[in-house]
Order: structure tokens, then C-alpha cells, then sequence
């Protein structure tokens, strides 16, 4: 290939990138970029500028986008090289456009006739082109205009372009799932496609049709397991191995697919037990695509009906994951066991020191997923520990996002969990001193409303205690400078209902307060907000109690300020407050009774205590009062609004030549096709009107007639609009309660067995632990063997009951026996045994891999020439070493000569130890040095010099 | 689902990005320098993962591998799997060595458009189509081939009427 290693960009261009890489500073760069960006506009509006300098232009101009700059100027000019008949230029606009264009830019208009030429174009790769930016410029009005061709490329000869097709189709639902809905049969007809890796692709809009709705594809599921046996089984062709793995991406994508139909569903489930067994068996867990398809199936045993055979494979997975030195073993270890504990908890004590090493790890990513696993874990035994952990992290980190989160699933937990009251309020506190702003209102609303209902016991003592608890606390805390407004909010609130509620403060020591916060806070008008109603609140206690209210000279002075304030809510508060304290105890007690916040408020919506009112007033000749729909002049305008989005909804565009005048004129026009015709120029917008009329369903404001309208395209028509849609996704619920079931079922069979082996992990690995994270290890998963305490308030946890497990229980064995027998009895079925009767021409009764390997036999002898040494190299070892030490080389002789001619970057040095361990590398590479010198002769050539010293890119590879 | 591909080396400069879905071009550079930031603050030896809910919202997670002076940058949803992904990166930059002989930095960014056809080869409209190898080196070279040929065609009678006019 010419480009190899030469770079046959123009000297201006590979100046550009030089520049650019030099700059000092970002405004260097955009100086260097604008100045580019001005070259480019003069240059590209020349008219006759040849093919291949306009290529390069483009090329150029995406380069300037990438590095974030305006280059609206040039696209019309890549849109006219997809015009271009020449296969370089083509693609090149093609490229240009994708990155340039969204689907809903002015200029796709002029790109669809273009692209419909290109999808009927003879030669495949120009077809390829084309679908790629079908995929990205083809928006919800514009499918119609290629929708046949690409169901047409479905049976390309090409399987690239098979392939393709399938994707765009794809694509296509995840834009407007009603526009392609009658064509989802094909993903299945497709899905026994002689090409594995056509195959492969459908797999993609499968899943996500069967995320959708998992019904309608059960029957699927046979198919399914069916091909990924014959995947493990090696029958695929051998270039679909990777790292000596049978197609892995695709043995991934199946075990999705599975584990979406066996979710809660037995006898799905049941069908898929021996091949995902056999792929634990056979998988290999020393390369990193092995245990990517490990990973897999333990998801897959974690979501489908619980096999106590294959979760005992799951949790010996996930423990070589865990005790791995790798970190993306480790994190993808946690994730697992995340799954997996929701089906059988005890598993995680087993691991309890690795969690708490992956814990303690310098890896932000690894520690937050650990954190998400203790989050699945918590209960009450556990939960300040993990909650202390949690807080003590938050207030680490800086990332506003995650602080949010763990915020709030603190307060998740705390509120689910609490051990105490004493110990709820203070996590609280911390909780909303660190991330009192990210927090959200909602979670301030609840603690208030939690503090107010107590926890919905009838201990009324317990109540009161949490409330002086936290007024104590309040108090304590508002000592503290700067603290976030929603958390003030909060102390207002409790102040002013329960600040002297216990009689240990008295009114005026907490009004004096209040005030401090009023004062403190002054530019925060909702705290400001708060305080005045606390005050209120505490005067009206302080009046109906009988007490004579002395109002502290500093709250005068704050009111004084408050009723002249900017804020009319805050006026408004003051004023109330003034009037309050001037009534009597009675109707003071009316007003504002006391810890009352809770009561409902009985609201007449009728208003019915205005009706003496009226009766007077219509007496005295008043009108009566119309409700607004009865109103004859309001309705004329809803209507109208609402004809208007209909027929602005079916605006559409015709990509067809129009039908031939028809004489015979109609008087007539309904309105919806007077609006579609407005967008189109044509001359004579009678005709349009004309041919739109042989289509229109009469009622032009039905929404499903005017979707219809859309586009004419012969043959499609008939089978759109909701009809066909509606079917497919109706029944989508049930079968999730089966899942209840089977978590207590497993519970009771696997206890004995993972307990004594969790007693003798941790007696082997407790020698080399230190004491503090055994403790740590303790209070974490310790508590989960002993029998769950009660929490001494008694909160809202859900509380299995115990009769149910034991029922389960005693099912369960029954059931395992049956189901164990239904297996042993299925007999591994057909791949194509869809059982649905469209198929035919597609689906030869054959295995349709064997029947390729025999077809491919014969050819893939010569086409494996070609191929012949990548396959080798992945097959050995030593190959792959071999590839690997071949670029080693190379590169240190880009190195070599950068630092012999003195051009290279200071950090040099730091290369030293690694070129002499290349030397050896190096003298057994003949030809590869020539090249290396050549690329770098050019390099300096041009004057630009790699950024950084070493340009190896598969350093890493070495290990 | 991919939602992106970006290539960046250690000092911040895009050496190649892709998304998926479209963004307007202030957001992906929001995006990008999000990413880099993140990026260089990761320490040697932890894992290729990264939350990054934080930065392109929910439901994503984000691959990375270093190679050298570059960083490769996959940002993908729940549907597909980290180390499966972690190794497409892989296949990526093998399949770009194989294409460049000792890919370096200068490669990517000066056969900008040959780097995007070997992308649109593995990748198609976000989901992965194609991870051999080989068969992506077969599918760019074929590209090449007819690129090199049609690139002929069309100079010939250019040439031969420039002569004419003559």
C-alpha cells in the first residue's frame, strides 16, 4: 500500500500539525488555527481548484473541527464531493460529512438523492460508503427514501454489505421504532444467514429488541443456544478466533441475549444450563478476552433461573477474578459478585478481604465499584460501617457527580437501616455539612418529614427523643462557619417546631439563634425565609403556651429590616409574623398549631363559603361565571392549535418524481395536504395536492392519518402505520415475581456448602492480614451469619417472613428434581428451528456453518495467502512475540536517529534503559530498519519531530 | 452501543475523535477535555475503567488504554462488556500497526481519513461488526486498492485533454 509509513499530505498541511503541536498555549493554537481556517476559506471558493488539492482542503477542514473550531464554511463543499464519481473524493466527502453534519441539518436534503444513487451503485464498496452515512445523516423524515434499498441490500451478495444493511435497519428502529416496525422479522431471517459474521451483527438489533420486549422472542431461544454451542464447539472458521478463543464477540453477545430470555423464566432457562457450563468448563482465564466472556456468563447465571450447579462456577470464577493482580480483573470481579449476591449473599463473605482490599486501592474506579457493591450488601448489622466508609469518601473526592451519588445512597441507607436514631441524625448531619449543596431538596424534605413522623411507631417518647436529638445537634452545629443552604434549611425548620418542644431551651435562646442564622446567611433569602417562619413558629408556641413574648431587640431589628426588604416573600413572612404576635392565645393556636406539620390540610376546592357572596352579587346583577371550556371563543383557538401540530407533523419531503397533471381538478382541498404541499417548490401545487388526495385517509386531523401522509413510496405504504406496530409491543410484564422464588430456594442449598469453605479462606489468609482490616472485614460481612438484629426503632425494612422461606424451601426440591430431569431429556436442537414459516428461501435445513465450512473449504486454502500469516501468528505463541519484538525494533530506530540528530525532545534520556534492552531486538531486523530510518528521514524532512520521545505504541504489550 | 472513539496523546491534543451521536462540535470538545482531564490523573497500574457517568451522562462507561504517547478512548453503555471492549482497542491498534508498519503518533494524525475508514470498518453506526484483524486489513486494503484505481481513472483524461488543448 502507498501509504505506508509515507505521508503524502501536502507540506502546508504537515506544517499545520508541526505548528500546532509547537504551540506554546491554547490562544497560540487558535491563532494558528484561524489564521489556517482564513487560508482554507480563499482557497475552497476558488471554482476550478483540482480534485485532489479539494480533498486534501477537507481533510484539513476536519482537522480544524476536531480541534474545536468552526468550519460551517466548507460544508457545502464536502457535500458536493459526494457527488463526485471518483471513489477517493466520494469517500472523502462522505467521511467529511458524517463528522460535519447532524441528521437534521439543512444540507442533508441535498445528500439523500446522492445517497440513493450510491446504495443501487454496482461496485459493493461504494454501497459500504454509503450505508455508513445512511447510518449517521438519515433522519426520522428521510427514511422513507432509503428504507426500500436497504431492505433490498439485505440480500446483497456481499455479506459486508449484508452486514451493513442489518445495521442500518438497525439503526433506523433506534430513530423511529414505528417507520421500520413490519420489517423486524428480518433481524430473524437474518439471523440464519450463511455468514457467521452477518449473523453476528444481527445479534446487535436482537438485543436490543429483546431489552424491549422479551416475550415475543422466546421462541428464539433454542436458536440461540443452539448457535453459541456450535460457537464453543469450534465450528465456526478459524478467522473468527481471537486469541484462540471461537469468536468471542459473538459468544458475548449470545450470553446477553440469554440472560435477557432466562430472566425469571425456568424452562428458558433450563435450555441454556449445559452450554453456559460448558463455556465455564472450556473458557480460558489466562487472556484478558477469556475472562471477558467469563464475566459474561456469570451475569448470564446471575440473571436467569438460579442453577446451583453453574452459580458454584460463578463464584469460582469471580473468585480468581478477585484474587487476580490485574485491576480490571479485580473490577470486573466486584461487578460480578454485585450480581451474584442478589441470588446467593453468603458468597460475599468468602471474599470479605479482597473486598476490602479493593477497597483501600489507590484506584478510583475499582473503589467506587467496591462502594456500589457494599451499597448492594448493607443492612442493618452492617450499615455504619459502610455508611462511615462512604461519608469518609465523599468528603475525599471533588467529582460534584459521584459526591451527589454517594450522597444520597447514604441517605438511602441511613434511612433504610439506622441502628439509632442518635446515630441517623448524625449521619445526616455529616452528610449535609459535606454535600449539604449537591444534595438534593427532595432528601432535606424527607429528613424534615422524618423528624416530624418519627419513624411511624407509636413510641411517642422514642419520637421526642430524636427530635431533642437533633435540635441538640442543630444547636451545637450552628456554631460552625459556612454551612450549605439546604442543610440551614433544615436547622431552621427543626428549630422552629421542636427548638423548645423538650423545655431545655428557652425561646429566647433559640430565637436568638434564628437570628444569628438570619444575620450570618443575609444574601441567602430562603434560609432568611426559614428563619423568619422558625420564629414565627416559636412565638406562637411561646403565645398559645400562655407566656408573655419578649422579642429580642436583635429580632426587632431584623423584622425592621425584613418588612422593608427587596423580597416580597420575605415581607410578606415578616408582616405574618407581626400580626401573629399581636393576636391572642386562642386564635393563635388556631393559626399555627403546634407540631402539626404533618396534619393534613383540609382544602374546599369548591370554595363553597363564597357562595353567599355571589348569590348577592348575581342579585345585584353581575354575570354569571363561565368555565373556561365552555366558552365559545376559547375552543375556536384550541382547535385550531391542535389542527396546526397535526399538520405541522406532516410536513414532509418527496424524494420521487411527481405523478403527471391529471386534468380533472378537485374543488375540494382538506387541510392537511394544503400544509404538506408548503414545503415543496413546485409549480403547479394543484397536482400535488391532486396525488396526495388518492392517498389521504379523509380525517386529516387523525394523528394516525397524518403520520401516513409522510412520503409516498410505492409498495411500503400498505403495510405502515400503528397497526402492524401495536402488536408487537403489547404483553411485556409478568414473570418477574418467579425470581422471588428461586433467591430463597438457593439461599437454603448453598449456606451449609459456602460457610465451611468461607471459615477455612479466612483462617489461611487471616495469618498475613493486619489486624485493623480484619476488623474492618468483621463489622462488614460478620454480621451477615448471625440472625439480622432488630433495629432498635424498628425502621421501614422489609423483613422476610419466615414461613415463606420454609415454603419455598420445601417446593423447591420437588422442583429441582423435575427440572433436573426435563434436562437431561432435552435433546440439543436445530439451529434454524425458528418455527416460523417466512424462512424458507432463507433457511436451508442444514446447519448453515457446516454447510459454510464446506463451502469455504476449498477457498479459504487460497484466500488464506493472504491471510496466512496473522492466523499463524494468532495460533503460536512465539509468532505473536515475534510481531510484537519486529515493531520493538522499528521504533527504537525512529528513536535512535531522533537523539543522533539532535532534534528530539529533553525527556530523552529517560529512554536510555529502554533502547539498550532493544538492542538485541533490533539486529535481527534487516528490512524493518531501512523503513524505520526512511519514516524518519522524513519525519525530520519535514521538521517534525515526534511530541514525546518514544513513538512505540505497543510498549505496553511487553508487559 | 459505542458512543465514542477518541484518540488523544498524553499532552491533550486530539489526535482522532468520533462520536456516535451527534454533538455539537463545543460539546465534544467539552467532552474530550472532560476525558483528558480524568485521564491524566489516573496513576500507572490501576485498571482501563472509568466511571463516566460524570461526563457523558448516564448509563456510560469509558475503556481507555495507553499506548506510548497516545491514549485510546472508547466511551460505550451498558450492552457492551469493559475487558471485550479493552480488547477491541486492542485489535484497533494492532490492525493500525499492521496498516502503518510501527505505528506512531504522526501516523494517526496524518492519514487522518485511512484511520477513520479502519474505525468505520470495526465499528458501524455504534455497535462492533468487525473484530478480526485480518479481515479489517483486508476490507481497508480492498478500499485502498479501488481508491488508487478510480484515483487514475479520473487523472487520465484530465491529462490527456490538458494535451489536447495544448
Amino acid at each position: 500500500m502507498g501509504s505506508q509509513g509515507g505521508f503524502y499530505q501536502s507540506k502546508e498541511f504537515l506544517d499545520l500539525v508541526k505548528s500546532i503541536g509547537e504551540a506554546r498555549s491554547k490562544a497560540e493554537e487558535d491563532r494558528i488555527v484561524l489564521g489556517e481556517i482564513e487560508t482554507l476559506k480563499r482557497r475552497i471558493s476558488d471554482p476550478d481548484i483540482p480534485k485532489r488539492k479539494m480533498k486534501e482542503y477537507i481533510i484539513r477542514l476536519v482537522y480544524v473541527e476536531m480541534l474545536g473550531h468552526d468550519a460551517s464554511f466548507g460544508y457545502i463543499h464536502a457535500v458536493k464531493m459526494t457527488h463526485d464519481d471518483s471513489l477517493l473524493v466520494k469517500r472523502t466527502g462522505y467521511l467529511a460529512v458524517t463528522l460535519f453534519l447532524n441528521e437534521d441539518h439543512d444540507l442533508i436534503i441535498l445528500i439523500v438523492n446522492t445517497i440513493q444513487k450510491d446504495l443501487k451503485s454496482d461496485n459493493y464498496l461504494v454501497v459500504c460508503t454509503a450505508l455508513n452515512a445512511v447510518c449517521k445523516l438519515i433522519n426520522e423524515e428521510t427514511i422513507p427514501a432509503v428504507l426500500p434499498l436497504v431492505v433490498e441490500l439485505l440480500a446483497h451478495p456481499k455479506e459486508a454489505v449484508r452486514k451493513k444493511a442489518i445495521m442500518a435497519l438497525h439503526r433506523f428502529y433506534q430513530k423511529s421504532p414505528s417507520s421500520v416496525s413490519h420489517l423486524v422479522s428480518n433481524f430473524r431471517k437474518r439471523l440464519c444467514d450463511n455468514d457467521p459474521g452477518v449473523m453476528g451483527a444481527t445479534l446487535c438489533p436482537l438485543f436490543e429488541l429483546i431489552t424491549i420486549d422479551v416475550n415475543s422472542y422466546k421462541d428464539l431461544v433454542m436458536s440461540f443456544v443452539s448457535i453459541l454451542k456450535q460457537v464453543t464447539e469450534r465450528r465456526l472458521p478459524k478467522a473468527y478466533d481471537y486469541h484462540q478463543m471461537p469468536a468471542p464477540f459473538i459468544q458475548i453477545k449470545l450470553l446477553k441475549i440469554l440472560a435477557l430470555l432466562g430472566s425469571g423464566d425456568k424452562q428458558a432457562s433450563e435450555n441454556m444450563y449445559t452450554v453456559v457450563g460448558d463455556i465455564f468448563r472450556k473458557c480460558d482465564s489466562s487472556s484478558n478476552i477469556g475472562n471477558a466472556v467469563l464475566y459474561e456468563c456469570i451475569c448470564c447465571v446471575s440473571s436467569i433461573y438460579p442453577n446451583p450447579k453453574l452459580l458454584e462456577s460463578a463464584a469460582d470464577a469471580i473468585s480468581r477474578f478477585l484474587k487476580s493482580d490485574s485491576h480490571n480483573l479485580k473490577y470486573m470481579g466486584i461487578d460480578a459478585l454485585g450480581r451474584l449476591i442478589k441470588i446467593s449473599p453468603e458468597i460475599a463473605e468468602q471474599h470479605q478481604l479482597a473486598v476490602i482490599d479493593c477497597l483501600e486501592d489507590p484506584d478510583d474506579t475499582l473503589k467506587r465499584k467496591t462502594f456500589e457493591l457494599l451499597y448492594k450488601m448493607t443492612k442493618s448489622t452492617n450499615v455504619e460501617v459502610i455508611v462511615d466508609r462512604m461519608i469518609d469518601y465523599m468528603i475525599s473526592i471533588n467529582d460534584n457527580h459521584y459526591k451527589t451519588e454517594i450522597a444520597s445512597r447514604c441517605v438511602e441507607l441511613a434511612e433504610q437501616f439506622a441502628p439509632s436514631n442518635q446515630w441517623f441524625i448524625q449521619t445526616m448531619n455529616k452528610v449535609f455539612a459535606h454535600a449539604g449543596d449537591l444534595v438534593n431538596t427532595k432528601v432535606a424534605h424527607n429528613l424534615m418529614r422524618l423528624i416530624a413522623e418519627g419513624f411511624g411507631e407509636e413510641d411517642d417518647t422514642a419520637d421526642s427523643q430524636l427530635r431533642s436529638s437533633a435540635v441538640e445537634s442543630y444547636l451545637h452545629i450552628l456554631g460552625e462557619p459556612k454551612l450549605p443552604s439546604v442543610f440551614l434549611q433544615v436547622i431552621c425548620w427543626v428549630l422552629g417546631e421542636y427548638g423548645t418542644a423538650d423545655g431545655r431551651y428557652s425561646a429566647s435562646y433559640i430565637t436568638g439563634k434564628l437570628c444569628d442564622v438570619a444575620e450570618a446567611y443575609s444574601d441567602d433569602e430562603t434560609v432568611k425565609a426559614y428563619a423568619v417562619t422558625a420564629l414565627m413558629k416559636i412565638y406562637a408556641i411561646e403565645i398559645a403556651a400562655g407566656r408573655k413574648v419578649d422579642m429580642l431587640p436583635e429580632c426587632q431589628a431584623l423584622m425592621e429590616e425584613f418588612l422593608a426588604s427587596h423580597s416580597t416573600d420575605l415581607q410578606q413572612r415578616a408582616y405574618e409574623l407581626q400580626a401573629v404576635i399581636g393576636l391572642d392565645a386562642h386564635a393563635v393556636e388556631s393559626i399555627m398549631p403546634s407540631d402539626a406539620s404533618c396534619e393534613d390540610i383540609e382544602v374546599d376546592k369548591a370554595l363553597s363559603f363564597l357562595n353567599g357572596y355571589i348569590q348577592d352579587s348575581i342579585e345585584k346583577g353581575a354575570q354569571p361565571y363561565i368555565p373556561e371550556s365552555e366558552r365559545s371563543g376559547m375552543l375556536n383557538i384550541s382547535n385550531f392549535r391542535n389542527q396546526d401540530h397535526h399538520e405541522a407533523s406532516s410536513h414532509g419531503l418527496r424524494f420521487e418524481a411527481y405523478e403527471l397533471p391529471n386534468q380533472t381538478v378537485q374543488s375540494r382541498i382538506p387541510p392537511a395536504s394544503l400544509a404538506s404541499t408548503e414545503l415543496v417548490p413546485v409549480p403547479e401545487p394543484m397536482y400535488v395536492r391532486e396525488s396526495y388526495q388518492t392517498t389521504i385517509v379523509p380525517s386529516a386531523s387523525s394523528d394516525a392519518g397524518s403520520t401516513e401522509l409522510k412520503l409516498r413510496l410505492d409498495g411500503v405504504q400498505k403495510k405502515w402505520g400503528r397497526q402492524t406496530h401495536s402488536s408487537a409491543t403489547s404483553t411485556s410484564s409478568s414473570t418477574s415475581q418467579k425470581t422471588v422464588n428461586g433467591i430463597t430456594q438457593v439461599d437454603g442449598s448453598n449456606t451449609s456448602n459456602s460457610r465451611t469453605r468461607e471459615t477455612y479462606d479466612s483462617r489461611k489468609q487471616h495469618v498475613e492480614v493486619t489486624p485493623e482490616k480484619q476488623k474492618l472485614a468483621a463489622s462488614l460481612f460478620g454480621g451477615s451469619s448471625k440472625s439480622e438484629k432488630k433495629p432498635a426503632t424498628g425502621h421501614k425494612i422489609p423483613k422476610p417472613s419466615s414461613h415463606v422461606v420454609e415454603k419455598s424451601h420445601a417446593r423447591k426440591s420437588s422442583m429441582e428434581i423435575a427440572s433436573e430431569k426435563k434436562a437431561s431429556f432435552q435433546q440439543p436442537p436445530d439451529l434454524l428451528d425458528f418455527g416460523e414459516p417466512t424462512v424458507k428461501s432463507a433457511a436451508p435445513s442444514v446447519d448453515p456453518f457446516k454447510e459454510l465450512e464446506g463451502l469455504l473449504e476449498p477457498t479459504t486454502q487460497v484466500a488464506s495467502d493472504e491471510n496466512h500469516g496473522s492466523t499463524t501468528a494468532a495460533a503460536k505463541s512465539p509468532d505473536i512475540m515475534g510481531l510484537y519484538t519486529e515493531t520493538h525494533a522499528g521504533i527504537y530506530d525512529k528513536d535512535d536517529s531522533d537523539i543522533l540528530s539532535g532534534l528530539s525532545n529533553p525527556p530523552v534520556t529517560n529512554m536510555f534503559g529502554g533502547t539498550t534492552s532493544m538492542q538485541v531486538a533490533q539486529s535481527s531486523k534487516g528490512p524493518n530498519l531501512k523503513d524505520a530510518l526512511e519514516k524518519d528521514a522524513l519525519v525530520r524532512q519535514m521538521g517534525v519531530t515526534p511530541s514525546s520521545p518514544n513513538p512505540n505504541l505497543f510498549k505496553d504489550l511487553f508487559g | 452501543m459505542i458512543k465514542a472513539v477518541m484518540v488523544m496523546n498524553t499532552q491533550g491534543k486530539t489526535r482522532l475523535a468520533k462520536f456516535y451521536e451527534y454533538l455539537p462540535v463545543e460539546k465534544q470538545q467539552e467532552l474530550i477535555r472532560g476525558v483528558f482531564a480524568v485521564l491524566c490523573s489516573r496513576a500507572e497500574n490501576v485498571s482501563n475503567f472509568i466511571d463516566a457517568e460524570s461526563i457523558f451522562g448516564l448509563d456510560s462507561r469509558l475503556v481507555y488504554k495507553h499506548f506510548a504517547t497516545l491514549y485510546f478512548v472508547f466511551v460505550f453503555d451498558s450492552s457492551e462488556n469493559e475487558l471485550a471492549v479493552l480488547d477491541l482497542i486492542q485489535v484497533f491498534v494492532e490492525t493500525l500497526d499492521r496498516c502503518f508498519k510501527n505505528v506512531c503518533e504522526l501516523d494517526v494524525v496524518f492519514n487522518y481519513s485511512k484511520v477513520h475508514t479502519i474505525l468505520d470498518v470495526m465499528i458501524f453506526g455504534g455497535q462492533v461488526v468487525e473484530t478480526s484483524s485480518s479481515e479489517i486489513m483486508k476490507a481497508v486494503e480492498e478500499i485502498s486498492k479501488l481508491e488508487a484505481a478510480s484515483n487514475s481513472i479520473a487523472l487520465i483524461p484530465k491529462s490527456a485533454s490538458g494535451w489536447r488543448s495544448r
